[in-house]
């Protein structure tokens, strides 16, 4: 387990390394003008000699490959550099906004798994019946709505018609201090649009998983042997069944960064992602590299969790891989 | 074991679900449209746009208005210049060249420390430093040096005669021994300003909201609303949706989504005037669009009231220059009305022949042309395909492209881009950058390539001199050569509309520029609200 660990850590210096100079090789390439995106609209108005001293303070004159090692040393001296879009130091614009993000995606992330267990495993206990086909049409139907669309569509019912959840943002608009029980009720829509985007995969997934396992020769052994059907289905299938899911929860991360984008978007959720679009758009390569770092690494580490899960939870899977 | 927190976190969040419920629930009987409960000394309005900093050393609130920060002027609702952090509105010296303002006594920054003449010369030096990043630097362009005389005179000298210079000095002033101590482009002061202003930031959440609380000790007496918010809301619709569910006060809104509150009793819709403007470049370079005739010909040919009518559902006008028709600096006859017929016989004598195909050429060069707007931007898609249907009628082709600035930009000297500007505050702001000659091609000044000479020698004159009769005389010359030689078409003026409730009582609006500043719409004087209770 420590020689898997170890051995995806170090394979993971030169994935960022490569990840970093490939986002500032195709920022670099990209149509957008830093400088313009810097001026805004006052840009609009500047004189060309202004808009040439701005390109050289703010350094984006220089080659490619200097500007990439220059942010690489000193962000190994945990100088993060300064987000030209947002004019604070990086290292302040991520620490005051990962941890919505994170606790967004978290609570999205859970609610999304042990719900997509559970309504598959229901699913699986008795295929084709109405339960199975209800479950699965709304899945595949869920699978095919885009976040930003379920965002709106949630914001309509629960905000504006029922009036039961706040709209967005991280607390009520009119207050300044943040309290739990406010975050609380602002984080129910957003997590729960997550969650519901995430959903159908973990469903279709876990009856897939299940109804096989459910079809193995020690299942119906067991079964044969007159355990109680909740055991069979708990104790045996659930077991092996859940294998892909693990890792299918390696291996959503990406989309579940992409998703959380889209929803931080509609509600206004002060995280992470709307940095990211700003950054992107903006072509703020400082910030933009720290993003991508932080995303890599999201999605190393998911798929090692996926891998340390399914050794766990299958002994035969060593840890070599 | 990991499922024992989740519960009490749904647990936490299904109760604090239902309180908000039971609060939500007791609203909409009432008729004051407080939303959720909240104290009548306290204001949401929801804004499309966040700035990029607080800091009036990179930019922000550089057109005056700033609600954490004063000025040395300041506008009041006709846009007329009126003194702030000065006593008075400046002495000009006779050349033109010398500003002088005497500055108000007594006034304290929000932090307690007094405000002087330096702290006025720190924020002007800063800005010009070529170090510092501020985009709008060109707008001080005539300043040539900043001097404080004592404590309460800052006196600035002009590199050369510029009539509208006071106009430049509405923007905001920065404590120097705050701002003065850090990174000019980084620091913290950007996120956390400290200024003079009827308000105090309490927090800035970006891509959420900025708060903001009254300043006490404001030398223009304490605000009413105490508690004032700005939410950013980005989506239309869901700013809409937040302002139908009492989750806002009030809300900038495009003219179909304004309309949906037309119905609702207690919210009041504002149009606000602009100097927003929608133009079509015809750059000079063009063979077709650089043609005297067909400039002239799709000037009179654009039908303006219909893009008025379907486009902007009637709230904006029809624009014939950059100047709106009911300004005072509008030069009255200069109103093209809609002509199909005279437009086809300029084209006809100049001799631009249609074709099989009904479009019209010359000397074998069709009279085509593309037209570029931003990619996104449905305002101007609209306009840009009003216009292209418009030309067809009179035989001319254009070709309506999209794409971003970076797009247009190399294609600007040739093509023709469906742009967008406007600046109540002089009209040397629009004009000046819009025609003037020897900045065609200069970042994105004078987009058309326009090269008139008299009216180059109108406005040099009309910055030359602080005499109205002579600047209204230079301009009146400007508007003129337009209607002969005109290098753009303009379509429409915009107006911003705002839905706010009517707890607040009767609101006015300034005169708006293109930008969608943060003090822009009803609130621009959120500090003089007088609330109902």
């Amino acid at each position: 387990m420590a020689r898997l660990t170890g051995r995806r850590i170090l394979f993971a210096v030169p994935v960022l390394a490569t990840v970093t100079f490939g986002v500032f090789a195709i920022a670099a390439a990209s149509p957008f003008d830093p400088v313009k995106a810097y001026a805004g609209t006052a840009g609009l108005t500047a004189s060309q000699d202004d808009l040439d001293q701005l390109r050289a303070n703010l350094g984006v004159d220089r080659p490619l490959v200097t500007r990439w090692w220059d942010w690489l040393t000193s962000a190994l001296q945990g100088d993060l550099g300064d987000s030209s879009v947002l004019r604070q130091p990086v290292a302040d614009v991520v620490g005051e906004r990962i941890g919505w993000s994170v606790l967004l995606a978290a609570t999205a992330f859970l609610a999304a798994v042990l719900l997509g267990t559970a309504l598959g495993v229901l699913a699986a206990r008795r295929q084709g019946g109405w339960l199975d086909r209800t479950v699965s049409a709304v899945a595949y139907t869920l699978e095919a709505a885009p976040p930003f669309w379920l965002g709106l569509l949630a914001v309509w019912l629960f905000s504006l018609k029922l009036g039961a959840l706040p709209a967005g943002g991280l607390t009520d608009t009119g207050t300044t201090t943040i309290t739990a029980g406010q975050v609380a009720s602002h984080l129910v829509l957003p997590a729960a649009v997550l969650a519901v985007s995430q959903l159908p995969w973990f469903v279709l997934y876990v009856r897939q998983g299940v109804g096989h396992a459910l079809e193995e020769d020690p299942v119906r052994g067991a079964r044969a042997r007159g355990l109680a059907p909740r055991t069979v289905l708990i104790g045996h299938a659930l077991r092996s069944g859940m294998l892909p899911v693990l890792t299918l929860i390696g291996s959503r991360v990406p989309e579940l960064i992409t998703g959380a984008l889209l929803v931080e978007t509609v509600f206004s959720w002060p995280g992470i992602a709307a940095a990211t679009v700003q950054a992107a758009t903006s072509v703020d390569f400082p910030l933009l590299a720290a993003l991508t770092v932080l995303a890599t690494l999201a999605v190393l580490l998911g798929n090692l969790a996926a891998d340390l899960l399914y050794g766990l939870a299958d002994p035969r899977v060593g840890f070599d891989g | 074991m990991v499922v024992r927190p989740a519960r009490g976190a749904t647990a936490v969040a299904a109760v604090a679900a239902l309180s908000v419920t039971a609060a939500a629930c007791s609203a909409p009987g009432g008729s004051g449209g407080v939303g959720k409960g909240r104290a009548p000394s306290s204001a949401v309005v929801g804004i499309a746009y966040e700035p990029d900093t607080l800091s009036p050393l990179l930019g922000y609130g550089k057109d005056g208005n700033s609600k954490i920060f004063d000025g040395l002027l300041t506008h009041d609702a006709d846009m007329e210049l009126k003194p702030a952090l000065a006593t008075a509105l400046p002495k000009v010296s006779a050349d033109g060249r010398t500003y002088t303002y005497k500055l108000r006594d007594g006034v304290r920054f929000s932090d307690g420390k007094p405000f002087s003449a330096k702290d006025v010369v720190f924020t002007y030096e800063t800005i010009l430093d070529k170090k510092t990043n501020n985009a709008s630097k060109t707008e001080l362009d005539a300043v040539d040096t900043v001097e404080a005389k004592g404590d309460d005179t800052v006196v600035f000298r002009l590199k050369y005669p510029y009539a509208p210079f006071a106009e430049r000095t509405v923007l905001p002033i920065a404590p120097e021994h705050i701002a003065g101590r850090q990174d000019v482009n980084t620091g913290d002061f950007t996120t956390k300003p400290v200024g003079t202003g009827p308000y105090t930031l309490v927090k800035w959440s970006k891509g959420e909201k900025l708060t903001f609380k009254a300043n006490s000790r404001y030398w223009g007496g304490a605000p009413k609303v105490r508690n004032f918010t700005m939410a950013v809301v980005k989506d239309d619709d869901v700013r809409a949706t937040r302002l139908r569910s009492g989750d806002l006060d009030g809300a900038i809104l495009p003219p179909d989504l304004a309309a949906t509150f037309k119905s609702d009793g207690d919210k009041k819709t504002y149009a606000a005037r602009t100097f927003d403007y929608r133009v079509v470049t015809l750059p000079t370079g063009n063979k077709v669009a650089g043609d005297t005739a067909v400039r002239r010909a799709l000037d009179i040919g654009v039908d303006r009231k219909a893009m008025v009518d379907s486009i902007l559902y009637g709230a904006g006008k029809e624009a014939y220059g950059p100047v709106p028709t009911d300004s005072p600096w509008f030069t009255e006859g200069t109103e093209r009305t809609h002509d199909l017929a005279k437009a086809r016989k300029i084209l006809d004598d100049a001799g631009w022949k249609a074709g099989k195909d009904g479009i019209r050429a010359r000397n074998g060069v069709r009279a085509s042309f593309p037209l570029w707007y931003l990619t996104g931007d449905k305002l101007r898609q609209d306009h840009a395909l009003a216009y292209a249907s418009d030309a067809k009628k009179l035989g001319i082709q254009i070709k309506v492209e999209s794409g971003t600035w970076e797009v247009i930009e190399p294609r600007m000297p040739k093509d023709a881009v469906l742009a967008g500007g406007g600046s109540p505050a002089d009209p040397d702001f629009d004009q000046y950058t819009l025609l003037k000659s020897s900045l065609a091609g200069d970042g994105f000044n004078n987009m058309a390539w326009y090269d008139n000479a008299r009216v180059d020698e109108a406005l040099d004159a009309a910055r030359r001199t602080d005499d109205h009769d002579r600047r209204k005389a230079a301009y009146d010359t400007v508007q003129r050569e337009l209607v002969k030689n005109p290098g753009y078409t303009f379509l429409t003026h915009i107006d911003h509309l705002y839905v706010v409730g009517d707890r607040f009582g009767d609101l006015t609006t300034q005169v708006e520029p293109h930008d969608h500043g943060l003090a822009s719409g009803p609130w621009w004087n959120v500090e003089k609200w007088q609330p109902a209770s």
